[in-house]
């Protein structure tokens, strides 16, 4: 069936995913029936996955300026001055749906989408983190969790090794919410000198518009509006040939000839090809440039020689560009395109009529105004409620329900080996994490740290959301996340200065997931405000459930910081023996409510999480980068999962790690002889209870006066000295920790034997 | 003019997919008196190059197998000739693959015994500090430097090993921190020192000419301090370097 003959009926316009108010709405604009290639087109282009109908209302409320933003929300990446004349292009997205219906590829093609979004700006792409979330991975019936970790974390691998880009950080988290809906995120940056900053907007009528890249196949055809916008049924296998497959050697291609083509000024701008393919691109590119572009879908390279044009105009097949080339240039840009064996082809024309027209063998099948699908897609804002599972008092702990453990020692072991707190060796060692020769810090740490080549500066990145404590609480949980990110940061000496978010919820059509939404931007943009980190990009998925139940609220943040002098980077290591161990921050901030204490040695996930003191924060966070600075603080490692125990535990693992080698005979491992302050808490919440605002901290104990000096009116609580090769904590005359280093290790090293 | 010492140039090699090319030549420009020069793979001569570095990465996407495509890239045919001639040449990595597939070195690499990616620190000791590319280390040096590739299982049939044995062509092995347990590995498990499955945990190797050397770890992130990869991996560039100085200060 050609595409005239094809109607574009409601009944057709149902089955591409939009709606009968949608579809009355179209054929207004059009002045009756859409051909069937128009109504394509405007299917994915107002699905939820590129219109944000439902999210754009919300999301205005973040901040998004501030001295150093130099691009924010609205480009393909959002840029950061992060000085000496360089900048930070920077940008996460999800590629949550593909990865749970094919893992490998799905997470694969996240990594080259968003790899792209930044080299699209001028930037070369310098790091990658992944946040990633699955279901519980114990027994056999979890056996296709495990199949799924796997095939991400060989997928993301697979792609961003073979680019050349380090794989620096990211997180893995493990909760029943997500076994129907896995999360993958993908995180990247890039560098760029701070006046080479290229925006996608198409200009110059009579300019021609140029494919660089791969060939357009049938892959990926419904990506956006089919998979990225509905939820999980029964119907999951038959999903799959909506999923792109990458092809890295092709896009590491794209990397050096579009740099190139950018740094020499060859073309006059660039987008590449994501959700809704040569769609999205080319109606993006012209109503940002308020102009219109002509497409002869018909000279687009083709992989199957039979696609008609709308499935040409949203396949979504890898590796593709789309670029705005001057006539007299064209010569120049196919000669860079062909040096690396990329196809370049003239595929249109930029016009002066704002208009999307595509032509098939010169016959015209769609003619749209461009600004109605990128700009002007309807918005819904879903009248919300909050969920019946929130309370609004914290738990009060009760010894029948939360007995405290007979063995304290036992029960922290049990906490280093839950698969949210162990060591994500497995993971992090089949992604090259060192190459292009700038991390100072591999992953493991609080947060990925490399230095700008020929500066003495730093840049930081990482990734942190705990989707449980959203769960309870989406305001304070995602203002958590972002404190934490940046607290994060900040115990490796780097100032925060701004994020990217990826947020993660269910359906947005039902009005407690809208009302958690809105609570989380709340949260988040207040915690943004107060910690002067605005909001430069990210990415809303929608639609995260599986038979109608929806993943914990995740809303995930990547965090930028700069560190004026690297080699003052600060890590988790304990360093010497006889270094004071002390608390930064309240020591009381230790919570049962969502800890993962209370879900592994309870299996109770219930209360309310505490609320971040922004201001506290600021300070402690302040005093920790001063403290770095000033060589006082010669470790940091912020109190997360499993609370101060975990923590302390974490410092000593780590000091027997040197340079990254976990190796039988590593240098001596340290532990600590610790004491507990005396407090109203039971001793195990002390030990394992969360709270937001506190960091472990060492120091020279020459150095303890002036760090309590600095520290002000943070509260700053010795718990003891480094020492032995035993972890030892007391409270009040009571051994509660009594375990060698080697043991804490052997625990915290599980992980590979549960995925097994 | 006594003092006008041209720099060594060091070629560095590129081919599509190669992804440490920048990475090595970086390595190479941290030395004084040393300069990379870009070698295209389409090009059919090597220049007047003083070395050959062929960098790590995934030339052709490691498309059909690791260097099999690679290796029949013009700029190929002109590094055997200058391999041929006695030039050194060293390749990393992917660099190391597409030497033996082109036959440059012996043996192959084959897939990981545990079947995935892995990047790791890993122990080296220098087993023949008589190279062109390890003279300047102390035999049984240990050095650390990282890992990180799909195919690092290095084999080879047993008459050759037994010949690179007693040549000392086995250069590098995979060793505990305090360079014991090398040579141990049988290739048949992972775990101990060998990241990959290497028989006789073997990390590099030359030929019987001393002038090819192929290494699967990546010296060249481990060339400056304040990095992570600390300072263990500029041994090699130096030996390397100063192995073609003569030739430089007679051109």
């Amino acid at each position: 069936m050609s595409a005239t003959e094809r109607r574009a009926t409601l009944e057709a316009a149902v089955k591409l995913g939009l709606t009968p108010d949608e579809y009355a709405h179209i054929c207004t604009i059009q002045g009756g029936e859409p051909t069937y290639v128009e109504l394509a087109i405007y299917s994915v282009m107002w699905s939820e996955h590129c219109s944000y109908k439902h999210s754009r209302p919300v999301l205005g409320r973040f901040p998004t300026t501030g001295p150093r933003i130099l691009q924010g929300p609205g480009e393909n990446a959002g840029i950061i001055d992060v000085g000496d004349g360089w900048a930070v292009a920077m940008k996460v997205e999800s590629h949550n749906h593909p990865s749970a219906v094919e893992p490998f590829q799905g997470a694969a093609t996240g990594v080259g989408g968003i790899v792209r979004d930044i080299f699209t700006m001028g930037a070369r792409p310098c790091v990658a983190l992944d946040s990633l979330r699955f279901g519980e991975i114990d027994g056999p019936e979890n056996a296709r969790q495990r199949f799924l970790f796997d095939g991400v974390v060989g997928g993301i691998g697979f792609y961003g090794n073979c680019l050349g880009i380090p794989t620096v950080g990211g997180e893995v988290y493990f909760e029943d919410t997500y076994a129907g809906n896995c999360l993958v995120n993908a995180m990247s940056a890039g560098l760029l000198r701070a006046d080479q900053i290229v925006r996608a907007f198409a200009e110059g009528p009579g300019n021609h518009v140029v494919l660089i890249g791969s060939k357009t196949g049938r892959d990926g055809i419904g990506g956006a509006s089919v998979l990225a916008s509905q939820q999980f049924d029964e119907t999951l296998e038959e999903k799959r040939p909506s999923v792109q497959v990458g092809d890295p050697f092709t896009e590491k291609k794209l990397i050096e000839a579009c740099l190139e083509l950018l740094h020499r000024g060859l073309v006059v701008s660039m987008q590449d090809l994501g959700a809704a393919g040569l769609t999205s691109s080319s109606s993006e590119m012209a109503s940002k440039g308020h102009v219109g572009l002509d497409i002869q879908a018909d000279h687009v390279p083709l992989r199957e020689a039979d696609m008609e044009p709308w499935e040409i105009m949203i396949s979504e097949s890898q590796e593709r560009m789309l670029s705005i080339v001057d006539p007299a240039r064209l010569a120049d840009v196919s000669e860079v395109c062909e040096r690396w064996d990329l196809d370049c082809t003239v595929i249109g024309e930029v016009t002066d009529s704002t208009m999307l027209r595509i032509y098939w063998h010169g016959e015209r099948v769609a003619d749209i105004p461009a600004r109605r699908l990128a700009d002007e897609s309807p918005v819904i804002r879903t009248p919300s409620f909050k969920p019946d599972h929130l309370v609004d008092e914290p738990l009060v702990v009760s010894d029948a329900v939360y007995p405290a453990p007979a063995d304290t020692g036992a029960a922290l072991l049990e906490l280093l080996a839950a698969p949210n707190i162990a060591s994500k060796r497995c993971a992090y060692e089949q992604y090259d994490y060192i190459v292009q020769a700038n991390t100072v810090q591999i992953p493991g740490s609080d947060a990925a740290v490399l230095r700008i080549k020929g500066t003495s500066r730093g840049i930081a990145f990482v990734n942190d959301c705990n989707g449980r404590h959203c769960y309870l609480d989406p305001y304070r949980g995602a203002k958590a996340a972002v404190a934490e990110a940046a607290r994060n940061l900040s115990c490796a000496g780097a100032l925060p200065v701004a994020v990217t978010d990826c947020l993660n919820f269910g359906n947005p059509e039902k009005g407690d997931i809208y009302w958690t939404f809105e609570q989380a931007v709340e949260g988040m943009s207040q915690a943004c405000e107060a910690l002067d980190t605005p909001v430069v990009s990210g990415n809303v998925s929608f639609y995260n459930e599986s038979f109608g139940k929806a993943i914990y609220p995740t809303p995930m943040v990547g965090m930028l910081g700069v560190i004026d002098d690297v080699s003052k980077h600060c890590d988790a290591r304990f360093k010497k023996e006889g270094d004071l161990v002390a608390l930064l921050g309240p020591a009381g901030n230790a919570f049962l409510d969502g800890s993962e204490y209370q879900k592994v040695h309870f299996g109770r996930v219930e209360g309310r999480v505490p609320d971040v003191d922004l201001t506290l924060e600021k300070e402690l966070q302040r005093v920790l980068r001063e403290g770095i600075g000033a060589g006082l603080v010669k470790s940091a490692h912020d109190c997360a999962e499993g609370g101060l125990a975990v923590a302390l535990a974490e410092c000593c693992i780590a000091s027997g790690v040197e340079g990254g080698a976990l190796t039988a005979a590593a240098p001596p491992s340290l532990g600590g002889a610790l004491t507990l302050p005396d407090g109203a808490l039971r001793p195990d919440v002390a030990l394992f209870g969360e709270g937001p605002t506190r960091v472990i901290v060492t120091c020279a104990p020459a150095d303890a006066a002036a760090l309590a000096a600095l520290a002000g009116a943070v509260p700053l609580t010795p718990l003891g000295t480094v020492g032995g090769e035993r972890l030892q904590i007391t409270a009040a005359g009571d051994t509660l920790v009594d375990v060698s280093v080697t043991e804490l290790r052997r625990s915290y090293e599980s992980l590979p034997d549960r995925l097994a | 003019m006594s003092a006008a010492v041209r720099p060594v140039r060091v070629g560095v090699c590129v081919f599509p997919g190669i992804n440490t090319d920048h990475d090595t030549a970086h390595a190479v420009s941290t030395f004084e008196g040393a300069e990379p020069v870009w070698l295209w793979h389409k090009d059919k001569s090597v220049g007047n190059v003083d070395a050959i570095i062929i960098p790590g990465g995934f030339s052709y996407g490691d498309y059909l197998r690791c260097g099999a495509i690679a290796r029949f890239s013009p700029i190929m045919a002109a590094i055997a000739d200058f391999a041929a001639d006695g030039g050194l040449v060293m390749g990393i990595c992917n660099g190391f693959q597409i030497l033996t597939e082109a036959h440059l070195l012996p043996g192959a690499l084959i897939r990981n015994i545990g079947l995935k990616f892995v990047c790791r620190y890993v122990d080296l000791r220098v087993e023949n500090a008589g190279t062109p590319f390890t003279h300047t280390a102390e035999p049984g040096d240990v050095l650390r430097v990282v890992v990180k590739h799909n195919e690092g299982n290095y084999r080879v049939d047993p008459d050759t090993l037994a010949a690179m044995r007693d040549n000392g062509q086995v250069v590098l092995r995979y060793c505990a921190p305090d360079g014991t347990e090398a040579g141990k590995a049988t290739g048949g498990t992972i775990g101990g020192s060998s990241p990959n499955g290497s028989l006789d945990d073997i990390a590099g190797v030359c030929n019987a000419d001393f002038n090819v050397f192929g290494l699967m770890p990546h010296p060249e992130n481990s060339v400056e301090a304040g990095l992570a990869g600390g300072t263990d991996g500029r041994v090699f560039f130096r030996s390397l370097l100063e192995s073609v100085r003569d030739r430089v200060v007679a051109s």
